[in-house]
């Protein structure tokens, strides 16, 4: 590996190192950490996180920011769940309808965002507003989904690996949608559009790469993997709350960032996501296994570990610019 | 056409929501006088506003600056846990060795503390090691509520302290006490930005950061002014919820509060790295936010619509105030042949 190739994957490498470490420390400290049924558990619990962390990733990587999808996973959880309860649609329309207005909403930043200028965590905290209004003006209780079919072929199916370990549907929704994030990242010319615009905005233009086009087409397809989120959420629950996944926007921040993204934009990579997912995934774990430790210990190593991630980053980008300066 | 100043599509907005309230809400615009205090619905949105009010003033050179600080609402939750906690002295705070016998003074002082604290941390992440704003106060957010519950021990801490009270629900002149320490605050802010040098460096600072380093400004110095101020302005903001329900309630005081002073900087035109910016605006952006809520609220129509609304109205007035959408007008316009148009 050359040495700019290096350089280029170290802070992957530095989450992989930690994920790695707080996962067999966990498991050295507490017993049954490390079976199979926590392992699989852990992406059923953090699919939606995932999912939107994965959107979230591309935003970022152009250097925006998308502070809507946790409404936006609140407010189709909701919609799907009353579509199905109170006006008896198929699950699967019940599902597809909030899918739409995920990329409708998506969209329509993008456009606020490419077309008019305007800065993206405004568009996207008013986009947050909409969303979470839109929720609790659909219902403010719980909706509990009875549908036949939508346990049956969704929230109820799960495969078994081993006899005590299984896989369930939002998770395989999670590691699929994080393949194909990968593959679009790194594969594909709007993949590579999106690292150009991340990198320096002005020469993509004048490079002629359709700049508002993929700002566009990157914050709908996080409106949809929100509303995806959000499907996923509903199967997860079994049901609709518009006051759900509050504050999720930030903790998909932190999964990117820890994941080794930049937020300045045109640096990062979904699988370091992944990582970062994994790694707010083993402390929530962690701290619910030890049971002595109070749920406030999670915000707060999470914020402990968000920082450090930061000025590992900023130690690299030091580094960096000071040897082309030499 | 004249030019409009920044804040001019929110006083605009302003005017038509209390017009409309003048035409469909009967008894808005009526005081009574009960108790030597004087009621009314205008009065009502200027106390309630005074939390945001205060968040936006600090928020206001925030946003000049280039930045952003996400952790506001999260700081009033550290102040007003701090501030509970030296009153209540519950047993299982680790503020519990401090007794500060009652004393107000000392009260707020300990609790601005905190809130000083906060401030610099979030500085020095900004200006010494360069985070990037929307990250660095991220931490805050996120961990600022944890240390609030750890200082309350989970719990919500209430107390009976009527000197204390007064600061949140009490008034001076009929007044309400809440709306004087906005418009003191306020005031001092605009004496602070017009008064000293501090508003040239921010709008300095804002525009081109390496022109004003160039020019002798400490662009660190000014980021760090900016979120010291913020983190102050939260802390007041703080003193006064806990005063006001005469508990702290570590996980949602201030809650979503960081949103609504966000909206209303942009709404008052100050946006980041222009250079431009309006204390003035930030003011009207927080009574207009407020007037919305006031107003949903007196027509019957429920109160989740208020964040709908708020929505609308904010992207609404940004794209007035975005050029690519004036133009977009302009080039429609453009069609109909004017006194001295390109029709040939």
């Amino acid at each position: 590996m050359s040495r700019a190739n290096l350089q280029a994957k170290l802070p992957v490498m530095i989450t992989a190192v930690v994920f790695l470490a707080l996962y067999l420390g966990a498991g050295l400290h507490f017993d049954n950490f490390l079976t199979l049924r926590v392992f699989f558990n852990q992406f059923s619990t953090n699919s939606f996180l995932g999912i939107v962390a994965v959107g979230m990733t591309f935003v970022i990587l152009t250097g925006g920011i998308d502070l809507s999808v946790g409404s936006m996973i609140g407010c189709t959880s909701i919609m799907a769940a009353s579509l199905m309860k109170f006006h008896h649609v198929h699950p699967l329309v019940g599902l597809g309808i909030p899918l739409l207005f995920g990329i409708l909403i998506g969209y329509t930043q993008g456009v606020l965002v490419a077309k008019f200028s305007l800065p993206p965590f405004l568009v996207t905290l008013a986009g947050l507003f909409f969303c979470r209004g839109v929720a609790l003006f659909i219902s403010q209780e719980t909706l509990n989904i009875e549908d036949e079919f939508f346990k049956k072929s969704l929230s109820e199916v799960s495969f078994h690996i081993t006899d005590k370990a299984t896989v369930s549907v939002p998770s395989i929704i999670f590691i699929l949608v994080v393949a194909v994030g990968m593959f679009v990242s790194l594969r594909t010319p709007f993949g590579r559009n999106v690292f150009a615009i991340g990198g320096n905005r002005q020469s993509a233009e004048l490079m002629g790469l359709p700049v508002r086009k993929t700002l566009i087409g990157v914050y709908t397809l996080s409106g949809f993997l929100g509303a995806l989120g959000g499907a996923v959420f509903t199967i997860f629950t079994s049901s609709g709350n518009a006051t759900s996944a509050t504050g999720l926007e930030l903790d998909a921040i932190a999964a990117a960032v820890i994941g080794g993204t930049l937020l300045s934009g045109g640096y990062g990579s979904v699988f370091g996501t992944l990582l970062g997912v994994g790694i707010l995934g083993v402390v929530q774990t962690a701290i619910a296994f030890d049971g002595n430790l109070n749920s406030w210990w999670t915000k707060i190593v999470i914020g402990a570990l968000l920082m450090a991630f930061m000025l590992v980053q900023k130690g690299i980008e030091r580094a960096a610019t000071r040897k082309v300066t030499v | 056409m004249k030019k409009l100043p920044p804040w001019g599509w929110a006083v605009i907005v302003l005017l038509l929501v209390l017009l409309f309230n003048l035409v469909k809400t009967p008894g808005f615009f009526e005081f009574h006088v009960r108790d030597g205090r004087i009621y009314g619905s205008l009065i009502d949105i200027l106390n309630r506003a005074t939390p945001v009010l205060l968040l936006s003033l600090g928020m206001t050179l925030v946003i000049a600056t280039g930045g952003v600080d996400l952790s506001v609402g999260a700081v009033m939750a550290m102040t007003g846990a701090t501030a509970a906690c030296l009153i209540a002295q519950p047993t299982n705070s680790p503020l519990s060795s401090i007794n500060v016998h009652q004393s107000i003074p000392q009260i707020i002082v300990i609790s601005l503390f905190v809130a000083l604290l906060c401030g610099t941390f979030n500085g020095m992440l900004v200006s010494w090691l360069g985070l990037q704003p929307i990250v660095a106060t991220l931490l805050l957010m996120v961990a600022g509520r944890g240390i609030a519950q750890l200082l309350s021990n989970g719990q919500i801490i209430t107390f009976q302290f009527p000197a204390f009270q007064a600061i949140g629900n009490g008034g001076t002149l009929g007044l309400p006490n809440p709306m004087w320490i906005g418009v003191i605050v306020a005031c001092l802010f605009g004496l602070l930005v017009r008064g000293t040098a501090l508003g040239l460096f921010v709008s300095a600072v804002g525009s081109n950061p390496i022109a004003a380093k160039n020019s002798g400004i400490n662009p660190g110095r000014v980021k760090m002014v900016a979120y010291v101020l913020t983190a102050l302005c939260a802390g007041i903001a703080g003193i006064i919820g806990t005063a006001d329900i005469q508990a702290a309630d570590a996980t949602n005081a201030g809650l979503n509060l960081e949103l609504d002073a966000i909206l209303a900087v942009s709404v008052g035109g100050t946006f980041s790295n222009s250079g431009r910016f309006s204390i003035f605006g930030s003011v009207v952006g927080a009574i207009l936010m407020q007037t919305l809520t006031t107003t949903i609220l007196t027509r019957g129509v429920s109160a989740d619509a208020t964040l709908i609304i708020k929505a609308i109205v904010v992207v609404t007035v940004c794209l007035l105030q975005s050029p690519e959408f004036r133009n977009l007008f302009s080039k429609l316009g453009s069609f109909v042949p004017k006194k001295s148009g390109g029709v040939a």
